[in-house]
């Protein structure tokens, strides 16, 4: 089997989010099988070594994303993929990546949770878990594609932003996303922008906690690089009692994210300055926003709506613009309440927030549906 | 071998953080000569992983080496990650019984059955020492801990054949007692292809000899000399018999296939398939 670039293809959204990883230059995969993100670690064992690459199922999540650590260290571009239960279990190690400045890729299939919850129904619960999943300060890149060809390109895009700012960013895909199937287009190679982490030269020393993001050096390089979760200093040295290195660390960690927000954050807009009410929808939700915002067109009523591409950081200048405009914003997604907070708190109570929920069943909500709860709301605000 | 053996060769020029008297330092003096006396000049060719406890310390910062200091119990996937990436590197991990044998057992135990091309340092102190002195799943019966206050009412855990019922190449136990046996034991593991495992039964005088009722460093070092008993003899001995016993010796050298082995033949062939299809 050759390599399966420039063509059109009719893939599972796993299948897509497998081949971008190829694509985007991943050599190592490591998981644990779970429902229902387990088709990407089978596609991979098929497809990775054929160009050489390493494919192991390990023996549980940690171990999955150890593996994945230790790979980057190594030199490779390194992915896992889960879901829910799993991406429990592996916030430790998301924690170590982001504290070491590991580059690296987790695909997070978002399933109905909490816990076991319904493992083959789709859920969007998991968003402020790649936010907030692990402990203490730190912020994050999570990408959520609304289509099979949106899970190959922001896969793709997820590597390339790991490996621009040296840390780990997650997919936040759903399963309806990951089992529909739907026509992709894959550019010829040289059309598709793949970054490499920046090296260092043989005289640096400083490979962590700059302002600017380090140079990473591979183990075995002749760095003699010390990596550590403790904290430490440009040099890895560890100062497990010093303020000053602590609150420089994790200001550098934020920062190096926050402070390039604006070239991080990606979003589909449409009718923003023009509508009377705002969607902000993102992932599988997302596609029954652009039938409602029809359905309302033809009843007379403005629509406008936001599609979040990248959840965190999250597109807040958009949001905030539409909300200037609008009488009322309404949120739908399959979980009780998450991306409806980070909009209360983004527009500051200008103008109202509804939420629309539906969870459980792996039932979307319908563009009916939707409609029905917007023209409820604006009935409330009139 | 020519050159005599200068440890400051090997190491940082840091202060050591072990506590006066711990075997950690015993180790390090082993493991580098065992590296000295097969011909390794510097720490070049080696990556060391550890996760967190005193043992974790050993490599991280202090070797003049790669070094990678994990999260609590995952360093041998760390490890793992590392060996399957670049093979041509010498990937040991170093870490105490709590990080290995209690929260990683999992991942010591499926790297043995992989039987994957790494080192394994367990440096067995029966206790978890750095956080105070908590009973540990290698802790003899009987011993008080701070959190056995009536004495350790759980059977410990004896880890080397259990590595070689999982399918490691070589395992073997020795304590910081038996220097010679322990460096040659090191150098065993550092040549044998495949999963090798070491413990080091080391003394934590800080937090496990003082409760468990020693009165110095040397008082834990000559109990574990006089409780030693060589495999061949504890193999004919009843289980009750041995309860309180350091059993020392090799417990497996045996050559059979290895994970990277079997890993990169699978995709040498993968790789051919795509080419001619």
């Amino acid at each position: 089997m050759v390599r399966k670039t420039f063509a059109t293809h009719f893939w599972q959204g796993n299948e897509a989010c497998a081949e971008a990883a190829i694509a985007a230059g991943c050599r190592f995969f490591a998981g644990y099988p779970i429902t229902p993100a387990s088709e990407i670690a089978e596609h991979l064992a098929l497809r990775l070594p054929q160009v050489g690459g390493i494919t192991i199922q390990m023996e549980d999540e940690m171990a999955s994303m150890g593996a994945v650590i230790g790979a980057s260290w190594a030199g490779a571009k390194a992915m896992t993929a889960t879901s829910g239960p799993g991406f429990s279990l592996m916030q430790e190690l998301i924690g170590y990546a982001f504290m070491t400045e590991t580059p690296c890729v987790v695909v997070d299939v978002q399933r109905a949770g909490p816990s076991t919850g319904q493992a083959t129904k789709c859920g969007q619960g998991d968003v402020m878990q790649a936010r907030w999943g692990t402990h203490g300060d730190y912020t994050s890149i999570a990408l959520s594609p609304n289509s099979v060809q949106e899970i190959f390109d922001l896969t793709i895009r997820a590597f390339n932003l790991a490996e621009t700012y040296r840390t780990p960013v997650v997919l936040l895909a759903d399963e309806i996303i990951a089992h529909m199937r739907e026509q992709v287009v894959i550019p010829p190679s040289n059309q598709i922008k793949i970054i490499n982490r920046k090296k260092p030269k043989p005289t640096d020393k400083a490979f962590f906690n700059r302002e600017e993001i380090a140079p990473m050096p591979s183990v075995g390089e002749g760095y003699n690089v010390s990596v550590t979760g403790s904290t430490h200093n440009e040099y890895g040295n560890r100062f497990t009692a010093d303020r000053a290195v602590h609150e420089k660390l994790v200001k550098n960690l934020i920062g190096k994210i926050r402070n390039n927000a604006e070239k991080i954050v990606d979003y589909e807009s449409y009718n923003i300055d023009d509508c009377d009410v705002g969607v902000v929808s993102f992932g599988c939700t997302s596609r029954a926003v652009y039938e409602t915002v029809e359905l309302a067109k033809e009843k007379g009523l403005p629509v406008g709506s936001v599609r979040l591409r990248t959840i965190w950081p999250f597109p807040e200048e958009v949001v905030r613009n539409m909300a200037k405009n609008v009488k009322v914003i309404v949120v739908p997604e399959l979980n009780m309440r998450e991306v409806f907070y980070e909009v209360e708190r983004v527009i500051h109570g200008t103008v109202p927030v509804v939420s629309v929920n539906k969870i459980g069943g792996g039932e979307m909500i319908t563009p009916e549906e939707l409609l029905a709860e917007i023209a409820r709301s604006v009935k409330k605000v009139d | 071998m020519t050159e005599a053996f200068t440890i400051r060769r090997y190491l940082r020029d840091i202060k050591l953080p072990f506590c006066l008297g711990c075997g950690c330092v015993t180790i390090i003096s082993q493991f580098l000569r065992a590296v000295h006396e097969l011909g390794h000049k510097d720490l070049s060719k080696f990556v060391f992983c550890s996760g967190i406890g005193c043992a974790a310390w050993i490599p991280s910062p202090y070797f003049k080496a790669d070094s990678i200091h994990t999260t609590h119990g995952r360093s041998i996937p760390v490890a793992t990650g590392i060996k399957l990436t670049r093979p041509d590197l010498n990937v040991v991990v170093f870490g105490g019984d709590g990080d290995i044998a209690g929260i990683g057992l999992s991942h010591l135990v499926h790297a043995a059955r992989r039987n994957l091309d790494i080192m394994v340092v367990m440096v067995n102190n029966m206790i978890y020492g750095m956080t105070g002195g908590q009973v540990a799943p290698t802790t003899p019966l009987g011993t008080k801990t701070t959190t056995t206050p009536y004495g350790s009412f759980e059977n410990p855990l004896d880890v080397p054949p259990l590595v070689v019922t999982a399918g490691a190449s070589y395992s073997a136990r020795w304590t910081t007692a038996h220097g010679e046996q322990l460096k040659e034991a090191m150098k065993k593991a550092l040549t044998t292809r495949g999963f090798a495992y070491v413990e080091a039964v080391s003394q934590c005088p800080t937090t496990f000899g003082r409760r468990a009722g020693f009165k110095d460093v040397a008082e834990i070092v000559r109990w574990f000399r006089e409780n030693s008993l060589p495999l061949e003899e504890a193999e004919k001995m009843a289980v009750e018999d041995l309860v309180k016993k350091i059993v020392v010796g090799e417990y497996v050298h045996r050559k059979i296939s290895t994970f990277t082995e079997a890993l990169y033949r699978t995709i040498r062939e993968a790789e051919k398939s795509a080419k001619t299809n």
